[in-house]
Protein backbone atom coordinates (compact mmCIF):
# COMPACT_ATOMS: atom_id res chain seq x y z
CA UNK A 1 0.00 0.00 0.00
CA UNK A 2 1.26 3.41 -0.98
CA UNK A 3 0.85 6.01 1.84
CA UNK A 4 2.18 8.80 -0.82
CA UNK A 5 1.25 8.42 -4.69
CA UNK A 6 2.46 11.01 -6.84
CA UNK A 7 1.19 11.30 -10.72
CA UNK A 8 2.70 13.52 -13.15
CA UNK A 9 2.28 16.74 -11.08
CA UNK A 10 2.73 20.02 -12.31
CA UNK A 11 3.27 23.36 -10.12
CA UNK A 12 3.64 26.87 -11.56
CA UNK A 13 4.21 29.66 -9.30
CA UNK A 14 2.83 32.87 -12.13
CA UNK A 15 3.85 31.12 -15.05
CA UNK A 16 7.44 29.77 -14.26
CA UNK A 17 7.44 26.31 -13.87
CA UNK A 18 8.44 25.04 -9.62
CA UNK A 19 7.40 21.51 -10.50
CA UNK A 20 7.44 19.09 -13.34
CA UNK A 21 6.25 15.73 -14.54
CA UNK A 22 7.27 14.60 -10.46
CA UNK A 23 6.22 11.16 -10.07
CA UNK A 24 6.71 8.65 -7.60
CA UNK A 25 5.28 6.04 -4.46
CA UNK A 26 6.21 6.00 -1.00
CA UNK A 27 5.04 2.71 0.48
CA UNK A 28 4.06 2.60 4.18
CA UNK A 29 6.64 2.70 6.74
CA UNK A 30 9.56 4.14 4.41
CA UNK A 31 12.07 6.51 5.62
CA UNK A 32 12.66 8.51 2.35
CA UNK A 33 15.16 11.11 1.69
CA UNK A 34 14.77 14.31 -0.64
CA UNK A 35 17.48 15.49 -1.86
CA UNK A 36 18.37 18.14 -4.30
CA UNK A 37 19.57 21.84 -4.51
CA UNK A 38 18.29 24.92 -2.99
CA UNK A 39 15.53 25.58 -5.16
CA UNK A 40 15.21 22.41 -6.71
CA UNK A 41 11.62 21.81 -5.43
CA UNK A 42 11.75 20.27 -2.20
CA UNK A 43 9.54 22.45 0.11
CA UNK A 44 7.25 22.68 -3.01
CA UNK A 45 6.68 19.08 -3.26
CA UNK A 46 6.59 18.88 0.71
CA UNK A 47 3.64 21.38 0.39
CA UNK A 48 2.01 19.09 -2.37
CA UNK A 49 1.97 16.43 -0.13
CA UNK A 50 0.78 18.93 3.11
CA UNK A 51 -2.03 19.99 1.37
CA UNK A 52 -0.59 23.81 1.44
CA UNK A 53 -0.33 24.31 -2.03
CA UNK A 54 -2.76 22.78 -5.23
CA UNK A 55 -0.74 21.09 -7.72
CA UNK A 56 -1.68 23.29 -11.34
CA UNK A 57 -1.79 19.47 -13.19
CA UNK A 58 -1.54 16.29 -12.12
CA UNK A 59 -2.70 14.15 -9.44
CA UNK A 60 -1.48 13.35 -5.37
CA UNK A 61 -2.58 10.82 -2.97
CA UNK A 62 -1.26 11.13 0.08
CA UNK A 63 -2.80 8.45 3.43
CA UNK A 64 -5.80 7.69 0.73
CA UNK A 65 -7.15 11.21 0.08
CA UNK A 66 -6.19 14.53 -2.24
CA UNK A 67 -4.48 16.76 0.26
CA UNK A 68 -5.67 19.88 -0.89
CA UNK A 69 -9.21 18.88 -0.04
CA UNK A 70 -8.76 16.66 2.85
CA UNK A 71 -10.59 17.28 6.04
CA UNK A 72 -9.03 18.12 9.50
CA UNK A 73 -8.72 14.08 10.08
CA UNK A 74 -6.02 13.60 7.47
CA UNK A 75 -3.78 16.48 9.26
CA UNK A 76 -4.45 14.88 12.57
CA UNK A 77 -2.09 12.42 10.72
CA UNK A 78 0.75 14.48 10.09
CA UNK A 79 3.57 15.75 11.47
CA UNK A 80 5.76 18.36 10.01
CA UNK A 81 8.96 19.89 10.84
CA UNK A 82 9.07 23.16 8.58
CA UNK A 83 12.49 24.39 7.62
CA UNK A 84 12.88 27.77 9.64
CA UNK A 85 10.31 27.67 12.35
CA UNK A 86 10.57 30.46 14.98
CA UNK A 87 8.34 29.81 17.94
CA UNK A 88 7.25 32.40 20.64
CA UNK A 89 10.48 33.69 22.60
CA UNK A 90 8.46 34.29 25.90
CA UNK A 91 6.73 30.96 26.05
CA UNK A 92 8.33 27.91 27.67
CA UNK A 93 9.32 24.73 25.76
CA UNK A 94 6.47 22.57 27.85
CA UNK A 95 3.81 25.67 26.98
CA UNK A 96 4.92 26.10 23.22
CA UNK A 97 4.32 22.50 22.88
CA UNK A 98 0.92 22.53 25.08
CA UNK A 99 -0.59 24.99 22.77
CA UNK A 100 0.36 22.57 19.72
CA UNK A 101 -0.88 19.37 21.34
CA UNK A 102 -4.27 21.45 21.95
CA UNK A 103 -4.64 22.42 18.49
CA UNK A 104 -4.18 18.91 17.43
CA UNK A 105 -6.89 18.03 19.95
CA UNK A 106 -4.65 16.51 22.44
CA UNK A 107 -4.68 17.11 25.94
CA UNK A 108 -1.45 18.55 27.18
CA UNK A 109 -0.79 15.51 29.52
CA UNK A 110 0.85 13.96 26.25
CA UNK A 111 3.81 16.51 26.29
CA UNK A 112 6.18 15.18 29.19
CA UNK A 113 6.69 12.30 27.69
CA UNK A 114 7.10 13.58 24.34
CA UNK A 115 9.46 16.46 25.72
CA UNK A 116 11.46 13.52 27.57
CA UNK A 117 11.57 11.35 24.48
CA UNK A 118 13.52 14.47 22.17
CA UNK A 119 15.62 14.84 25.08
CA UNK A 120 14.46 18.36 26.56
CA UNK A 121 13.26 17.83 29.68
CA UNK A 122 15.53 19.22 31.29
CA UNK A 123 14.59 22.65 30.10
CA UNK A 124 10.89 22.08 29.30
CA UNK A 125 10.08 25.10 32.41
CA UNK A 126 12.65 27.37 30.64
CA UNK A 127 12.00 29.62 28.10
CA UNK A 128 12.50 29.23 24.72
CA UNK A 129 14.49 32.54 24.51
CA UNK A 130 16.83 30.43 26.06
CA UNK A 131 17.23 27.52 24.12
CA UNK A 132 19.90 27.15 21.98
CA UNK A 133 19.40 26.16 17.87
CA UNK A 134 19.33 22.50 18.62
CA UNK A 135 16.99 22.24 21.39
CA UNK A 136 14.37 24.97 19.26
CA UNK A 137 15.23 22.20 16.54
CA UNK A 138 14.72 19.06 19.05
CA UNK A 139 11.14 21.74 20.37
CA UNK A 140 10.34 21.79 16.64
CA UNK A 141 10.63 17.55 16.22
CA UNK A 142 8.60 17.41 19.17
CA UNK A 143 6.08 19.46 18.44
CA UNK A 144 6.11 17.33 14.61
CA UNK A 145 5.53 13.99 17.06
CA UNK A 146 2.43 15.20 18.89
CA UNK A 147 -0.20 12.34 18.47
CA UNK A 148 1.90 9.39 16.98
CA UNK A 149 1.83 10.46 12.86
CA UNK A 150 1.06 8.10 10.38
CA UNK A 151 3.24 10.28 8.31
CA UNK A 152 6.41 12.49 9.01
CA UNK A 153 7.64 15.45 6.94
CA UNK A 154 11.06 17.21 7.97
CA UNK A 155 12.04 20.00 5.86
CA UNK A 156 16.39 19.99 6.49
CA UNK A 157 15.70 18.56 10.06
CA UNK A 158 19.55 18.23 10.74
CA UNK A 159 20.58 21.97 9.07
CA UNK A 160 22.56 23.94 12.05
CA UNK A 161 23.03 20.93 14.40
CA UNK A 162 26.41 19.85 15.68
CA UNK A 163 27.22 16.34 14.88
CA UNK A 164 26.34 14.63 18.08
CA UNK A 165 22.74 16.08 17.88
CA UNK A 166 22.38 15.02 14.50
CA UNK A 167 23.29 11.61 15.79
CA UNK A 168 20.58 11.74 18.30
CA UNK A 169 18.11 13.39 15.56
CA UNK A 170 18.39 10.57 13.23
CA UNK A 171 18.32 7.64 15.85
CA UNK A 172 14.97 8.99 17.54
CA UNK A 173 13.92 8.76 13.49
CA UNK A 174 14.52 5.75 12.90
CA UNK A 175 13.14 4.71 15.79
CA UNK A 176 9.84 6.29 14.46
CA UNK A 177 10.76 4.72 11.39
CA UNK A 178 10.79 1.06 12.92
CA UNK A 179 7.47 2.08 14.82
CA UNK A 180 5.87 2.04 11.51
CA UNK A 181 6.01 5.60 10.94
CA UNK A 182 6.96 6.99 7.17
CA UNK A 183 9.03 9.58 7.01
CA UNK A 184 10.35 11.58 4.15
CA UNK A 185 13.09 14.22 5.11
CA UNK A 186 14.71 16.84 3.10
CA UNK A 187 18.58 17.50 3.46
CA UNK A 188 21.37 18.68 1.67
CA UNK A 189 24.15 17.31 3.92
CA UNK A 190 23.80 13.85 2.47
CA UNK A 191 26.37 11.13 3.79
CA UNK A 192 24.55 11.85 7.27
CA UNK A 193 21.51 10.16 5.16
CA UNK A 194 23.27 7.64 3.97
CA UNK A 195 22.85 4.68 6.30
CA UNK A 196 19.33 6.01 7.69
CA UNK A 197 16.86 6.17 4.78
CA UNK A 198 15.67 2.90 2.55
CA UNK A 199 14.71 5.47 -0.66
CA UNK A 200 15.83 8.23 -1.98
CA UNK A 201 14.35 10.87 -4.70
CA UNK A 202 16.72 13.32 -6.46
CA UNK A 203 15.19 16.46 -7.40
CA UNK A 204 17.01 18.79 -10.03
CA UNK A 205 15.32 22.05 -10.99
CA UNK A 206 11.60 20.57 -10.49
CA UNK A 207 12.53 17.64 -11.75
CA UNK A 208 12.87 14.19 -10.12
CA UNK A 209 15.88 12.50 -12.03
CA UNK A 210 16.36 9.61 -9.70
CA UNK A 211 13.66 7.88 -7.03
CA UNK A 212 14.44 4.26 -5.46
CA UNK A 213 16.94 2.42 -3.06
CA UNK A 214 19.94 3.22 -2.29
CA UNK A 215 21.55 -0.02 -3.86
CA UNK A 216 19.05 0.32 -6.91
CA UNK A 217 20.24 4.00 -7.96
CA UNK A 218 24.38 2.42 -7.34
CA UNK A 219 24.06 0.04 -9.83
CA UNK A 220 21.79 1.88 -12.38
CA UNK A 221 24.00 4.88 -12.05
CA UNK A 222 27.14 2.67 -12.74
CA UNK A 223 29.47 4.70 -10.58
CA UNK A 224 32.75 3.39 -9.84
CA UNK A 225 34.22 2.35 -6.75
CA UNK A 226 36.88 4.37 -5.73
CA UNK A 227 40.21 3.00 -4.13
CA UNK A 228 43.03 4.82 -2.83
CA UNK A 229 45.97 2.64 -2.55
CA UNK A 230 49.31 4.19 -0.83
CA UNK A 231 52.78 2.67 -1.61
CA UNK A 232 54.67 3.21 -4.88
CA UNK A 233 52.49 4.44 -7.06
CA UNK A 234 54.53 4.00 -10.19
CA UNK A 235 54.62 0.25 -9.36
CA UNK A 236 51.32 0.10 -8.60
CA UNK A 237 49.89 1.35 -12.31
CA UNK A 238 52.43 -0.32 -14.14
CA UNK A 239 50.90 -4.22 -12.41
CA UNK A 240 47.74 -2.42 -13.26
CA UNK A 241 48.99 -1.52 -17.16
CA UNK A 242 47.30 2.02 -16.41
CA UNK A 243 43.66 0.49 -16.36
CA UNK A 244 41.30 2.21 -14.09
CA UNK A 245 44.07 4.73 -12.68
CA UNK A 246 42.17 8.41 -12.27
CA UNK A 247 45.40 9.89 -10.48
CA UNK A 248 48.76 9.79 -9.08
CA UNK A 249 49.87 12.01 -6.34
CA UNK A 250 52.40 14.28 -7.28
CA UNK A 251 54.99 13.20 -4.19
CA UNK A 252 54.06 9.37 -6.11
CA UNK A 253 53.41 7.70 -2.81
CA UNK A 254 49.36 6.92 -3.52
CA UNK A 255 47.16 6.25 -6.78
CA UNK A 256 43.60 7.06 -7.04
CA UNK A 257 41.92 4.10 -8.81
CA UNK A 258 38.43 4.06 -10.36
CA UNK A 259 37.21 0.42 -10.43
CA UNK A 260 33.50 -0.60 -11.41
CA UNK A 261 31.71 -2.50 -8.89
CA UNK A 262 31.87 -5.76 -10.92
CA UNK A 263 35.85 -5.91 -10.82
CA UNK A 264 36.36 -4.66 -7.45
CA UNK A 265 37.53 -7.99 -5.38
CA UNK A 266 39.83 -8.97 -8.70
CA UNK A 267 41.36 -5.70 -8.10
CA UNK A 268 41.83 -5.92 -4.42
CA UNK A 269 43.10 -9.06 -4.47
CA UNK A 270 45.99 -7.96 -7.59
CA UNK A 271 46.92 -5.21 -5.28
CA UNK A 272 47.08 -7.20 -2.07
CA UNK A 273 49.35 -9.42 -3.77
CA UNK A 274 51.61 -6.94 -4.41
CA UNK A 275 52.88 -6.95 -1.26
CA UNK A 276 55.76 -4.07 -0.01
CA UNK A 277 54.31 -2.14 -3.15
CA UNK A 278 51.20 -1.17 -2.05
CA UNK A 279 50.65 -0.62 1.98
CA UNK A 280 47.66 0.47 2.59
CA UNK A 281 44.07 0.24 0.74
CA UNK A 282 40.72 2.82 1.02
CA UNK A 283 38.01 1.52 -0.52
CA UNK A 284 34.97 3.70 -0.60
CA UNK A 285 31.79 2.93 -2.39
CA UNK A 286 29.47 5.38 -4.45
CA UNK A 287 28.46 7.62 -1.67
CA UNK A 288 25.34 9.51 -1.61
CA UNK A 289 27.14 12.22 -2.11
CA UNK A 290 28.24 10.69 -5.69
CA UNK A 291 25.18 9.69 -6.67
CA UNK A 292 23.94 12.95 -6.55
CA UNK A 293 26.18 14.36 -8.25
CA UNK A 294 25.96 11.45 -10.66
CA UNK A 295 21.85 12.33 -11.24
CA UNK A 296 22.28 16.07 -10.85
CA UNK A 297 24.35 16.27 -13.87
CA UNK A 298 27.24 18.50 -15.34
CA UNK A 299 28.19 18.69 -11.27
CA UNK A 300 31.42 16.42 -11.67
CA UNK A 301 33.18 18.67 -14.15
CA UNK A 302 31.79 22.01 -12.34
CA UNK A 303 33.35 20.61 -9.17
CA UNK A 304 36.98 20.85 -11.39
CA UNK A 305 37.85 16.98 -10.78
CA UNK A 306 38.83 15.99 -14.68
CA UNK A 307 37.30 13.04 -16.41
CA UNK A 308 38.85 9.14 -16.17
CA UNK A 309 41.95 9.54 -18.35
CA UNK B 1 -14.47 26.12 17.72
CA UNK B 2 -12.09 24.69 20.35
CA UNK B 3 -9.09 25.84 18.00
CA UNK B 4 -10.66 29.35 17.92
CA UNK B 5 -10.38 29.33 21.90
CA UNK B 6 -6.68 28.23 22.03
CA UNK B 7 -5.91 30.77 19.55
CA UNK B 8 -7.59 33.45 21.56
CA UNK B 9 -6.41 32.01 24.81
CA UNK B 10 -2.61 32.27 23.65
CA UNK B 11 -2.74 35.71 21.88
CA UNK B 12 -3.98 37.09 25.22
CA UNK B 13 -1.76 35.06 27.37
CA UNK B 14 0.94 36.53 25.36
CA UNK B 15 -0.41 40.06 25.79
CA UNK B 16 -0.54 39.21 29.38
CA UNK B 17 3.42 38.56 29.31
CA UNK B 18 4.67 40.91 27.11
CA UNK B 19 2.91 43.69 28.99
CA UNK B 20 0.39 44.71 26.12
CA UNK B 21 -2.34 44.16 28.34
CA UNK B 22 -0.56 46.30 31.07
CA UNK B 23 1.18 49.24 29.38
CA UNK B 24 -2.05 49.70 27.62
CA UNK B 25 -4.45 49.28 30.27
CA UNK B 26 -2.23 51.86 32.24
CA UNK B 27 -1.68 54.37 29.33
CA UNK B 28 -5.71 54.76 28.97
CA UNK B 29 -5.87 54.86 32.46
CA UNK B 30 -3.51 57.47 33.25
CA UNK B 31 -4.40 59.83 30.67
CA UNK B 32 -7.74 59.01 31.52
CA UNK B 33 -7.07 60.15 35.43
CA UNK B 34 -5.51 62.97 33.97
CA UNK B 35 -7.80 64.78 31.66
CA UNK B 36 -10.10 64.06 34.53
CA UNK B 37 -8.64 65.94 37.94
CA UNK B 38 -6.00 68.23 36.54
CA UNK B 39 -7.97 69.21 33.54
CA UNK B 40 -7.40 72.92 34.77
CA UNK B 41 -4.34 72.82 35.78
CA UNK B 42 -2.45 75.24 33.65
CA UNK B 43 -5.63 78.33 35.16
CA UNK B 44 -3.82 77.13 38.80
CA UNK B 45 -7.28 75.73 39.34
CA UNK B 46 -7.35 72.26 40.17
CA UNK B 47 -10.76 71.23 40.58
CA UNK B 48 -12.80 67.87 39.38
CA UNK B 49 -14.50 68.03 36.41
CA UNK B 50 -18.32 66.62 35.88
CA UNK B 51 -18.49 62.85 34.30
CA UNK B 52 -19.67 64.69 31.29
CA UNK B 53 -16.65 66.92 30.80
CA UNK B 54 -14.70 63.66 30.89
CA UNK B 55 -16.29 62.21 28.52
CA UNK B 56 -15.49 65.01 25.55
CA UNK B 57 -12.02 65.25 26.98
CA UNK B 58 -11.07 61.42 26.97
CA UNK B 59 -12.96 61.13 24.03
CA UNK B 60 -11.11 63.38 22.00
CA UNK B 61 -7.88 61.78 22.78
CA UNK B 62 -9.07 58.41 22.55
CA UNK B 63 -9.58 58.91 18.91
CA UNK B 64 -5.40 59.79 18.53
CA UNK B 65 -4.19 56.72 20.97
CA UNK B 66 -7.10 53.50 20.66
CA UNK B 67 -6.68 53.33 16.75
CA UNK B 68 -2.79 53.43 17.13
CA UNK B 69 -2.56 50.94 19.57
CA UNK B 70 -5.43 48.75 17.74
CA UNK B 71 -3.24 48.77 14.41
CA UNK B 72 -0.10 48.15 16.31
CA UNK B 73 -1.33 45.33 18.31
CA UNK B 74 -2.39 43.37 15.41
CA UNK B 75 -1.02 44.87 12.38
CA UNK B 76 1.28 41.54 12.73
CA UNK B 77 -1.17 39.12 13.62
CA UNK B 78 -0.71 36.97 10.42
CA UNK B 79 2.32 38.64 8.48
CA UNK B 80 4.46 38.33 11.46
CA UNK B 81 3.67 34.60 11.97
CA UNK B 82 4.51 33.87 8.41
CA UNK B 83 7.61 35.29 8.43
CA UNK B 84 8.76 33.55 11.59
CA UNK B 85 7.58 30.21 9.71
CA UNK B 86 4.80 29.69 12.23
CA UNK B 87 1.69 29.85 9.91
CA UNK B 88 3.38 27.08 7.58
CA UNK B 89 3.27 24.87 10.98
CA UNK B 90 -0.45 26.02 12.28
CA UNK B 91 -1.43 25.56 8.25
CA UNK B 92 -0.65 21.35 8.94
CA UNK B 93 -2.35 21.03 11.92
CA UNK B 94 -6.25 20.45 11.92
CA UNK B 95 -7.28 23.80 11.98
CA UNK B 96 -8.78 25.90 9.48
CA UNK B 97 -7.63 29.15 8.62
CA UNK B 98 -10.79 31.18 9.56
CA UNK B 99 -10.53 29.50 12.79
CA UNK B 100 -6.89 31.12 13.22
CA UNK B 101 -7.41 34.83 12.26
CA UNK B 102 -10.81 34.56 14.20
CA UNK B 103 -9.13 33.05 17.16
CA UNK B 104 -6.31 35.98 16.87
CA UNK B 105 -8.28 38.24 16.69
CA UNK B 106 -10.74 37.39 19.57
CA UNK B 107 -7.80 37.57 21.59
CA UNK B 108 -5.98 40.75 20.63
CA UNK B 109 -10.24 42.12 20.91
CA UNK B 110 -9.90 40.71 24.67
CA UNK B 111 -6.42 43.22 25.18
CA UNK B 112 -8.17 45.53 23.85
CA UNK B 113 -11.30 45.47 25.64
CA UNK B 114 -9.81 44.66 28.97
CA UNK B 115 -7.70 47.59 28.87
CA UNK B 116 -10.62 50.06 28.19
CA UNK B 117 -12.82 48.89 30.39
CA UNK B 118 -10.31 48.59 33.19
CA UNK B 119 -8.04 52.14 32.54
CA UNK B 120 -11.36 54.46 31.24
CA UNK B 121 -13.84 52.73 34.15
CA UNK B 122 -11.00 53.12 37.18
CA UNK B 123 -10.97 56.79 35.40
CA UNK B 124 -14.56 57.07 35.45
CA UNK B 125 -15.46 55.35 38.67
CA UNK B 126 -13.22 57.65 40.45
CA UNK B 127 -14.55 60.73 38.81
CA UNK B 128 -18.53 60.16 39.35
CA UNK B 129 -17.55 58.88 43.11
CA UNK B 130 -15.74 62.19 43.67
CA UNK B 131 -18.45 64.26 42.03
CA UNK B 132 -21.23 62.31 41.87
CA UNK B 133 -22.62 61.96 38.46
CA UNK B 134 -26.09 62.16 36.85
CA UNK B 135 -27.53 59.26 35.50
CA UNK B 136 -27.27 60.35 31.90
CA UNK B 137 -23.84 61.16 32.43
CA UNK B 138 -23.17 57.39 33.39
CA UNK B 139 -25.19 56.55 30.11
CA UNK B 140 -22.21 58.78 28.58
CA UNK B 141 -19.42 57.66 30.05
CA UNK B 142 -20.64 53.79 29.12
CA UNK B 143 -21.06 54.46 25.75
CA UNK B 144 -17.79 55.90 25.83
CA UNK B 145 -16.53 52.96 27.02
CA UNK B 146 -18.60 50.54 24.18
CA UNK B 147 -17.39 53.21 21.78
CA UNK B 148 -13.95 52.85 22.31
CA UNK B 149 -13.98 48.95 22.57
CA UNK B 150 -15.99 49.47 18.99
CA UNK B 151 -13.39 51.72 17.62
CA UNK B 152 -10.45 49.40 19.15
CA UNK B 153 -11.77 46.40 16.97
CA UNK B 154 -12.62 48.54 13.63
CA UNK B 155 -9.07 49.61 13.96
CA UNK B 156 -7.94 46.14 14.45
CA UNK B 157 -9.78 44.65 11.74
CA UNK B 158 -8.23 47.46 9.48
CA UNK B 159 -4.64 45.99 10.72
CA UNK B 160 -5.64 42.65 10.26
CA UNK B 161 -6.34 43.17 6.70
CA UNK B 162 -3.17 44.80 6.17
CA UNK B 163 -1.51 41.69 7.68
CA UNK B 164 -3.40 39.75 5.48
CA UNK B 165 -3.05 41.13 2.21
CA UNK B 166 1.04 42.21 2.42
CA UNK B 167 3.99 39.98 2.19
CA UNK B 168 6.29 41.87 4.50
CA UNK B 169 6.23 42.86 8.28
CA UNK B 170 7.92 45.96 7.45
CA UNK B 171 5.41 46.74 4.44
CA UNK B 172 2.98 46.25 7.29
CA UNK B 173 4.15 48.47 9.86
CA UNK B 174 4.45 51.60 7.59
CA UNK B 175 0.54 50.86 5.90
CA UNK B 176 -0.67 50.42 9.55
CA UNK B 177 0.70 54.15 10.55
CA UNK B 178 -0.08 55.18 6.91
CA UNK B 179 -3.49 54.20 7.78
CA UNK B 180 -3.79 55.82 10.94
CA UNK B 181 -2.68 59.09 9.60
CA UNK B 182 -5.01 58.50 7.12
CA UNK B 183 -7.75 58.27 8.84
CA UNK B 184 -7.02 60.20 11.91
CA UNK B 185 -5.07 63.58 10.39
CA UNK B 186 -5.48 63.59 6.77
CA UNK B 187 -9.55 62.57 6.23
CA UNK B 188 -10.73 65.34 8.43
CA UNK B 189 -8.29 68.01 7.05
CA UNK B 190 -8.92 67.28 3.43
CA UNK B 191 -12.86 67.09 4.37
CA UNK B 192 -12.19 70.50 6.10
CA UNK B 193 -10.29 71.81 3.41
CA UNK B 194 -12.76 70.88 0.61
CA UNK B 195 -15.66 72.41 2.46
CA UNK B 196 -13.89 75.81 2.67
CA UNK B 197 -13.10 75.46 -0.90
CA UNK B 198 -16.17 74.77 -2.03
CA UNK B 199 -17.41 77.82 -0.32
CA UNK B 200 -20.12 75.35 1.75
CA UNK B 201 -21.30 74.10 -1.51
CA UNK B 202 -21.02 70.39 -0.50
CA UNK B 203 -24.35 69.81 1.21
CA UNK B 204 -24.77 68.95 4.77
CA UNK B 205 -26.22 65.58 3.75
CA UNK B 206 -22.94 64.57 1.71
CA UNK B 207 -20.84 66.27 4.75
CA UNK B 208 -22.77 63.73 6.98
CA UNK B 209 -21.86 60.77 4.95
CA UNK B 210 -18.69 61.51 4.34
CA UNK B 211 -18.09 61.29 7.99
CA UNK B 212 -19.88 57.75 8.53
CA UNK B 213 -17.17 56.81 5.76
CA UNK B 214 -14.54 57.31 8.57
CA UNK B 215 -14.67 54.99 12.06
CA UNK B 216 -13.25 57.52 13.87
CA UNK B 217 -15.16 60.41 12.87
CA UNK B 218 -18.32 58.13 13.56
CA UNK B 219 -16.67 57.58 16.93
CA UNK B 220 -16.44 61.37 17.22
CA UNK B 221 -20.30 62.12 16.29
CA UNK B 222 -21.47 59.59 18.80
CA UNK B 223 -19.56 60.18 21.89
CA UNK B 224 -20.21 64.54 21.08
CA UNK B 225 -23.22 64.14 19.82
CA UNK B 226 -25.53 61.30 21.13
CA UNK B 227 -26.40 62.49 24.79
CA UNK B 228 -28.01 65.98 24.83
CA UNK B 229 -26.11 67.76 27.70
CA UNK B 230 -22.59 66.84 25.73
CA UNK B 231 -23.66 68.88 22.94
CA UNK B 232 -23.17 72.08 24.85
CA UNK B 233 -19.96 71.14 26.35
CA UNK B 234 -18.50 69.78 23.08
CA UNK B 235 -19.60 72.74 20.84
CA UNK B 236 -21.23 70.14 18.32
CA UNK B 237 -24.51 71.35 18.63
CA UNK B 238 -23.94 73.45 15.40
CA UNK B 239 -22.89 70.22 13.76
CA UNK B 240 -25.15 67.89 15.24
CA UNK B 241 -27.95 69.46 13.73
CA UNK B 242 -26.93 68.61 10.21
CA UNK B 243 -25.62 65.24 11.15
CA UNK B 244 -27.50 64.24 13.40
CA UNK B 245 -27.57 60.47 13.38
CA UNK B 246 -29.00 58.53 16.18
CA UNK B 247 -26.58 56.57 18.67
CA UNK B 248 -27.52 53.24 17.62
CA UNK B 249 -26.79 54.02 13.95
CA UNK B 250 -23.53 55.17 14.97
CA UNK B 251 -22.53 52.19 17.02
CA UNK B 252 -23.89 49.95 14.37
CA UNK B 253 -21.65 52.08 11.88
CA UNK B 254 -18.91 51.66 14.05
CA UNK B 255 -19.66 47.58 14.42
CA UNK B 256 -19.56 47.53 10.79
CA UNK B 257 -16.65 49.07 10.29
CA UNK B 258 -15.13 46.21 12.43
CA UNK B 259 -17.01 43.23 11.08
CA UNK B 260 -16.52 43.77 7.34
CA UNK B 261 -12.43 44.37 7.32
CA UNK B 262 -12.40 41.61 9.33
CA UNK B 263 -14.66 39.44 7.21
CA UNK B 264 -12.69 40.89 3.68
CA UNK B 265 -9.03 39.69 5.63
CA UNK B 266 -10.50 36.07 6.28
CA UNK B 267 -12.06 35.39 3.42
CA UNK B 268 -8.69 36.61 1.42
CA UNK B 269 -6.64 34.70 4.02
CA UNK B 270 -8.96 31.62 3.16
CA UNK B 271 -8.49 31.65 -0.54
CA UNK B 272 -4.27 32.18 -0.33
CA UNK B 273 -2.00 29.73 -0.28
CA UNK B 274 0.47 29.26 1.66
Amino acid sequence: MSIITVENVRKTYNGHPVLDAIGFAVPEGKCVALIGHNGAGKTTLMKLVLGLARPTSGRLEVLGVDPATADKSFRRQLGFLPENVAFHDELTGADTLAFYARLKGLSASCCPEILERVGLSFAAARRVKTYSKGMRQRLGLAQALLGTPRLLLLDEPTTGLDPVLRHEFFQIIRQLAAAGTTVILSSHILTELEARTDLAAIMRQGRLVAFGDLDGLRREAGLPVKIRARGDAGAIARRLNGAFVKAIEPDQRSIEIDCPVGGKMALVRTLADLGEVCSDLEVRPPSLDDLYLHYSGGAISAAGEPEAR
Amino acid sequence: MNSIVVFAGKEFRDGLRNKWVAGATLLLAALAFALTFLGSAPTGLVDVKPLAVTVVSVSSLTIFLIPLIALLLGYDAIVGEEERGCLLLLLTYPVSRIEIILGKFLGHAAILTVATVVGYGAAGTAAAWSTGGDAESWRAFLGLIASTVLLGLAFLALAYFISVVVRERSTAVGLAVGLWLFFIIVYDLALMGSLVASKGRIGSGIFASLLLLNPADVYRLFNLTAFEHIRKFSGMAGLSASAHFPPAILLAVLAAWAVIPLALAASIFRRREA
